[in-house]
């Protein structure tokens, strides 16, 4: 008997060989009790006196106390900002600029162990993208933008870039270390000073960014770092001193912010929320296609503005790629952040949590088919399964909304037509892929989706050559890339 | 079974399947898992000579080793067969005796394949007659190359037909297949022609296993087996010679097909000295450090 039948046609991937814990050490991190602001080249209390706790979110546990920053500590910062720009950096010669820029970049690799432990257990994401993705993106982009600093006139050739002044930046909690250095390095490449906001839920490798910058020897003043809440980012919006304004986060507060500065002459980008179309035809390669669907929606637990959140199928093949997508994701590996293992992570908050959960349970509402696969997830932390929402309908809410988690809907589609219009009816206008083994289509459709990044036969690919931002309520301003600089000069 | 035209087998992206295997390759496997992932691994290994130089005392040296690969460490499982030419099936038989390792031996025109179907039915019988478990042949890689995909679909079925009750290894020789959308044309035809396992390579030729062919070809049995209910072994063979790399194609195994394959009966390894460089990952494991390359038998 040389081959088996078998009644049930499935296959098996939680029985038999399991891996055993691989846990990243995290004895080797140094984190201070207590961290204030940086301003001024030093580390500074909060004027309040207040302090909130950072929480590792895959065990609840308190990992720092921060300064709670207001306006008084945000004034602070500016002014050190503005003094610094006036007296040393718009002074100094470009090429000096740049040495700083390619120190802080080695540094950031020479520390990158410690960097991806303390981003896992602040944030909730698996040690493998942290260390893999976060750390090595966060050093291209000190190491790029060092780069351009003395040659901002070939950027822009025939025109005298000038910097701006004070740049108040504000960046999300899903990639902490990475969008301080999207942010910092063109900012200072170009001549300008910072006071930079991280978010409250995950502000420790900020303060270990702001460790290396003491390091490094930068000027004081020419990166500020201020601890604090949404009352701590609007006090830096709407400080008289800040020439520039560059935003990360979800598109409420990008309009907000939008409203704030109208009429003050300063400059801003927004890169806001998305709900990205993930399109697959028929003639896709269809095993890499689930491997970009995965990396697409499931990459730092759905916590991507780019996440491809929404799955479209050509319908010849929706049976078989939802099966294989569906094995695919049973060999996923939810929990602990620090193992090695682990391509799921925790949920970075309790309310993202409830907010993700929220959706899920809208989604059952509303008549979509909801599929989540069998493995346990971790009883203690914030942990969310996996999970597919099948027969999805443009109408339904799910569809529509951003989710921020790890969810996917699906819906399939007839003809090429059909997808682009429903890709595209949507407010947001981030990303979007493309599925197919034909490159003509391609072009076609990079043309037609009104996203301002489309990836073709890949998902979630980032580097700093290239320029990244939004179509519509996904904000405008390109970071990254030669696109970026603009942002940061009078041309 | 409906007719199935060769020419439009899945397509494959090549960058795509480099990424995969990539990220495979960062799972973490320690401890207890790594003991027992290459426990197995040794349990896999087609302990392989294919050398003009072979003689039967070489074999019988090899057929001793396939059945005692260390004795000094117990409870070690033994290889699953030794890979040997023809003329030395019916030795390496006696030499196994009742000893659960098998005899596999290559066949038709072993490794170009360059003869005529005659010849290669003849080569076939005389290795089944002389006692091989499993049969491993070669594909027309010529005949392939020029899109003459009935004539390697008929040669395989007719091979699967001269080997009886032996199993069928289909050899593609992915070395000189030059594209993953190839491998994967060239599985689907093994597949359907009736092969029992199909396999990368002879060891004769450069590059032979590599990891994103082999997941390519588990990615075809996986498909196969979904369509058909029936499953097909697999056997990366040649250039796989450390623990480390034998850990990483069985992540590969486990993530793709599941527990069902991951046994000797659906999954093996064509090596000859992979063997010793997992027991001295095991020795390491049990004695807590690494001896030297004497202290393994070289057979």
């Amino acid at each position: 008997m040389s081959k088996k039948s078998k009644p049930e046609i499935t296959l098996n991937f939680n029985q038999g060989w399991q891996y055993a814990p691989a846990p990243e050490s995290s004895d080797h991190i140094r984190l201070e009790k207590k961290y204030g602001h940086f301003i001024n080249g030093e580390f500074v209390a909060p004027a309040s006196g207040k302090y909130f706790t950072s929480y590792n979110p895959s065990n609840e546990k308190p990992l720092a106390d921060v300064g709670k920053g207001d306006a008084r500590d945000m004034d602070k910062a500016v002014k050190a900002a503005k003094t610094a720009y006036d007296k040393v950096w718009k002074k100094m010669p470009a090429a000096e600029r740049g040495k700083y820029l390619y120190r802080i970049a080695r540094m950031i690799q020479e520390r990158a162990r410690e960097l991806a432990v303390i981003e896992s257990m602040d944030g909730g994401k698996p040690i493998r993208e942290s260390r893999d993705i976060d750390v090595p993106l966060a050093a291209a982009h000190f190491f790029y933008y060092a780069g351009w600093a003395d040659k901002l006139e070939y950027a822009f050739p025939g025109r005298t870039p000038e910097p701006l002044g004070v740049a108040g930046q504000i960046i999300p909690w899903n990639f902490p270390l990475l969008m301080a250095a999207w942010k910092i390095a063109p900012a200072l490449a170009c001549g300008n000073t910072v006071v930079l906001k991280p978010a409250e839920s995950t502000p420790l490798t900020a303060m270990k960014l702001a460790e290396i910058i003491r390091d490094s020897g930068l000027p004081p003043g020419v990166v500020n770092i201020v601890n604090g809440f949404g009352d701590a980012g609007a006090a830096l919006v709407n400080h008289k001193d800040v020439a520039k304004i560059a935003f990360t986060g979800s598109t409420d507060v990008g309009k907000i912010i939008q409203k704030a500065v109208a009429g003050t002459g300063k400059k801003l980008t927004l890169e806001l929320g998305g709900k990205a179309a993930n399109i697959v035809f028929e003639d896709a390669p269809l095993d890499q296609a689930v491997e970009g669907i995965i990396n697409g929606i499931f990459f730092n637990q759905g916590h991507v503005c780019c996440a491809g959140s929404r799955l479209f199928v050509q319908e010849g093949v929706a049976d078989k790629l939802i099966r294989k997508l569906k094995d695919r994701i049973e060999t996923l590996r939810v929990g602990d952040p620090l193992d090695k293992n682990t391509d799921v992570g925790a949920i970075n908050s309790k309310e993202q949590l409830e907010k993700i959960s929220y959706y899920i349970g809208l989604g059952k509402e509303e008549g979509a088919e909801m599929w989540q696969p069998s493995g346990n997830i971790p009883q203690t932390g914030y942990f969310c399964r996996p999970t597919l929402f099948l027969n999805a309908s443009q109408s339904h809410r799910i569809v529509q909304e951003e989710i921020f988690g790890p969810v996917l809907t699906i819906q399939t589609f007839r003809t090429v037509e059909e997808v682009i219009e429903k890709a595209n009816n949507i407010p947001y206008g981030l990303s979007a892929g493309v599925w197919t083994d034909k490159g003509s289509r391609i072009f076609n459709l990079t043309g037609k989706l009104r996203a301002g990044v489309v990836w073709a036969n890949t998902y979630n690919k980032f580097d700093p050559v290239s320029p990244f931002g939004g179509y519509k309520e996904s904000g405008f301003g390109r970071e990254g890339g030669v696109q970026g600089l603009a942002a940061y000069l009078k041309i | 079974m409906k007719k199935i035209d060769f020419t439009q087998t899945p397509v494959i992206d090549q960058v795509s399947v480099e990424e995969r295997v990539a990220r495979l390759n960062t799972r973490s496997i320690k401890k207890s898992a790594k003991v027992e992932g290459l426990k197995l691994a040794l349990n896999l290994i087609d302990l392989t000579t294919l050398e003009g130089k072979d003689t039967a005392g070489k074999v019988k040296q090899m057929c001793y080793k396939a059945m005692h690969p260390h004795d000094e460490l117990p409870g070690l499982p033994t290889v699953a067969a030794v890979c040997v030419y023809p003329t030395f099936v019916g030795l390496a038989k006696k030499e196994l005796g009742d000893s659960g390792v098998k005899v596999a031996s290559v066949a038709t025109a072993f490794p170009s394949g360059q003869s005529t179907r005659q010849i290669k039915i003849e080569d076939t019988k005389f290795a089944v007659s002389e006692g091989a478990d499993e049969v491993d042949m070669v594909i027309s890689r010529g005949e392939f190359l020029v899109g003459n995909y009935n004539y390697v679909f008929d040669e395989i079925a007719e091979v699967k037909e001269a080997c009886g009750k032996a199993r069928l290894k289909v050899i593609l020789e992915t070395g000189e297949l030059s594209t993953l959308d190839n491998v994967r044309r060239a599985s689907e035809i093994a597949m359907r022609a009736g092969a029992d396992f199909i396999k990368t390579s002879t060891g004769k030729i450069q590059p032979a296993a590599t990891q994103p062919v082999t997941l390519v070809m588990l990615e075809a049995i996986r498909d196969y087996y979904y369509e058909t209910g029936i499953m097909i072994g697999m056997k990366p063979a040649g250039g796989i010679s450390t623990a480390k790399s034998a850990l990483n194609y069985l992540v590969m195994v486990h993530e793709t097909l599941g527990n069902a394959w991951m046994n000797n009966e659906w999954f093996r390894f064509g090596a000859s000295s992979l063997a010793n460089d997992i027991l001295m990952q095991l020795a390491k494991e049990a004695k807590g450090v690494y001896q030297g390359g004497d202290y393994f038998s070289k057979d």
